[in-house]
């Protein structure tokens, strides 16, 4: 029983660090208003860039690091198309998604199907010795315990310090912010890097860590998930933290149920992450006034000066 | 010492979507040159693998018209709902339903040699595409879900109902497992156009879209006021049009369309059910729609050089050994450079001396 408990905690920890670093960076990114609806092509090319540089150098930290630079360089795009050139934000953050995958797959494409060594687990001195609980949470790699940490940061900039104020405020109305002399489409750029950046760890967390793999595609949608965890956690951060880690309870059920020989379709369990998708957006979205209380008000919108 | 300054357009002019397309298309030879060079290919070489060598044969022309056919239909479908602001991006799963519903049709008439066989397919797959479609357009007028998150899930979800039943139900008994149906008869597929290629009469379809969405968008008050509520939402509240309305004909509208574009892969090029229906038409196919302006006569010239690189990719990758990655990114670099260019549809760059600035400064 308690072996059931420590794979549980442990496996949703692991499945979730992906979601929780892209959605982390959605999350400030949708805070200054802009909508990037290219995670999953940022996620791809994070993923296919740090696992190429891990099966180079065989370091994880020069994977990490460069699939971090390589999102965050897609992103940038997006954002001088957005914040520079006014160009339509859903537009463009599909344009720059399409462009990602074919740039991962291009990246990958000698190393398709290949593996390299997981990252390693670092337990955390005897932490790790207390009975179930060091086994289940102080037993993970590295990345595990930062994104908890980047949870906690990123709680902390958006709500109790000046440069979440000024992100917020150029969210809510950038307009208003610029005439106070705010800098918003610098705050804009640099906010849509960070989005960039941490969807290029989560998707090198993917294929370095998580499934030490590459494969053209692995990046499943879980793009399209962080940015409907942002309007199921309705823009908070603990909350949206929540919604990955319960995706990577869903995560874990699917490859349960499918190592417990349970006689189900084997797509059945596939599509369940998405059908779960829609369901909890119409349950969120259901009440318009809390959505829109929540939302940052010019989410979408561009600004020009 | 001179500065750029940009002034908005104070009229439409017709000859700007030309100029930021073409300039969108030499952005995107210059990105690929880059690209060849990177994969030690001669970049002309490349280029021409792409663009002219499709062009010089009747095969190589017959497989543009054929790509060409469920771009046009799709683009046509979904340029409706993005005037209006409703973001379809699930074309894509919509077209597999379309398939679907399509090849059900005909391995139940397995063997009919009926004239409705085919007619038949073509409403059993539009169907499928538009009520694929009104999931997402019920839970966005009824639940706030947002459109574009719900159709691309949906469209995750379509592609497992595909690999479920071509492997299951729709398999093809005397197939050895391999996951196909059947193949389909003659009267289920439909008839080529120019001998020796595999370009068929699915283009029609394609054609009355255009005209479809012509008369509709220009000729229409529905399609004017689909029109207003993309460009000033509070207007069209103010003057009473329906947003909820707007949504469900705009979705339905492309699910349609894609469903029919559906039909054209099973009844054309493929002649039964399989694993890979599209090569991502329905992705594609929101590019064609934005280069094309939105207008149903750019997306017939947008819709045909988004063919010509699908085919340039697959000649490429034989004549030149380039990865099919190549599409891919040639398509995303085509649409992020039209976006960029784009600004100059609504203003113009002006060129300022200094000493204009200044004296502007100071009065």
């Amino acid at each position: 029983m308690l072996e059931v408990f420590v794979f549980i905690i442990s496996g949703t920890l692991a499945a979730s660090t992906p979601l929780i670093y892209a959605a982390m960076g959605e999350l400030v990114c949708e805070k200054s208003g802009m909508l990037n609806l290219g995670i999953e092509g940022m996620m791809a090319t994070g993923a296919a860039a740090g696992f190429v540089l891990v099966a180079i150098t065989g370091s994880h930290s020069v994977g990490f690091f460069g699939g971090m630079i390589c999102a965050m360089g897609l992103s940038l795009i997006y954002a001088i198309l957005t914040v520079l050139l006014n160009a339509n934000q859903v537009a463009s953050g599909l344009a720059t998604g399409i462009l990602g995958l074919g740039v991962s797959s291009a990246i990958g494409k000698k190393y398709e199907g290949t593996t390299v060594t997981p990252l390693a687990d670092l337990p955390l001195g005897p932490l790790s010795d207390i009975p179930v609980l060091g086994e289940s949470i102080f037993q993970l790699d590295a990345m595990v315990y930062l994104s908890i940490l980047l949870v906690v940061a990123v709680w902390y900039v958006i709500n109790r310090t000046k440069l979440g104020l000024l992100i917020r405020a150029i969210g809510e109305a950038p307009e208003y912010a610029h005439s106070q002399g705010l800098p918003v489409r610098m705050v804009r750029m640099c906010c849509v890097a960070f989005g960039g950046a941490m969807a290029g760890i989560g998707g090198a967390y993917l294929s370095t860590a998580y499934t030490p793999l590459w494969a053209e595609g692995m990046i499943a949608g879980r793009g399209w998930i962080v940015v409907a965890l942002t309007v199921f956690g309705t823009w908070v951060v603990p909350r949206v933290a929540f919604g990955a880690y319960l995706f990577g309870v869903i995560s874990l059920l699917e490859l349960s149920i499918q190592a417990f020989g349970v006689n189900l379709p084997s797509q059945i369990l596939s599509a369940l992450p998405y059908v779960i998708t829609i369901l909890m957006l119409a349950a969120i979205s259901r009440n318009v006034t809390f959505i829109r209380m929540n939302s940052p008000a010019s989410l979408g919108q561009s600004f020009s000066p | 010492m001179v500065k750029f300054t940009l002034e908005p357009r104070k009229e439409q002019s017709l000859l700007a979507p030309i100029v930021v397309t073409s300039l969108a298309l030499l952005l995107t030879m210059l990105g690929g040159t880059i690209l060849f060079m990177i994969y030690g290919v001669p970049p002309l070489k490349g280029l021409r693998a792409i663009f002219i060598e499709p062009l010089l044969s009747t095969y190589g022309i017959g497989e543009v018209l054929l790509k060409m056919a469920p771009l046009l239909l799709v683009a046509q479908g979904l340029a409706i709902g993005f005037r209006a602001g409703v973001w379809n991006i699930g074309a894509e799963g919509q077209l597999i339903l379309g398939a679907i519903a399509a090849s059900a049709v005909a391995i139940y008439f397995d063997g009919s040699t009926s004239i409705f066989l085919l007619p038949g397919m073509i409403l059993a797959g539009m169907f499928a595409g538009i009520a694929w479609a009104s999931i997402a357009a019920f839970l966005r007028t009824t639940f706030n879900a947002n459109e574009i998150l719900v159709t691309f899930m949906l469209t995750s979800v379509a592609l497992q109902l595909l690999y479920y039943l071509v492997t299951g139900p729709m398999r093809d008994p005397m197939g050895f497992n391999f996951p196909q149906s059947i193949t389909f008869g003659y009267h289920a597929m439909f008839p080529i156009l120019i001998e020796g290629t595999r370009f068929n009469a699915s283009i029609f379809m394609g054609i009355f879209a255009t005209v479809g969405c012509w008369l509709f968008v220009k000729r229409s008050l529905v399609g004017y006021k689909l029109s207003v509520g993309g460009l000033a939402p509070r207007a069209a509240i103010y003057a009473g049009f329906s947003q909820k309305g707007a949504v469900w004909l705009a979705l339905l509208i492309g699910g349609g369309a894609a469903g029919l574009a559906g039909v054209g892969e099973v009844s054309g090029p493929l002649g039964m059910l399989q694993r890979n229906v599209s090569p991502g038409y329905g992705y594609a196919a929101i590019i064609v729609a934005m280069l094309g302006g939105l207008n149903p006569i750019g997306i017939i010239f947008s819709s045909a050089l988004m063919a010509l690189i699908y085919v340039g990719g697959d000649f490429a990758r034989l004549s030149v050994q380039l990865p099919n990655a190549v599409t891919g990114i040639f398509q995303g670099m085509l649409l992020t450079f039209y976006l960029g260019c784009s600004l100059l549809l609504t203003s113009r760059i002006r060129l300022k001396r200094s000493d204009a600035v200044a004296s502007e400064g100071e009065a």
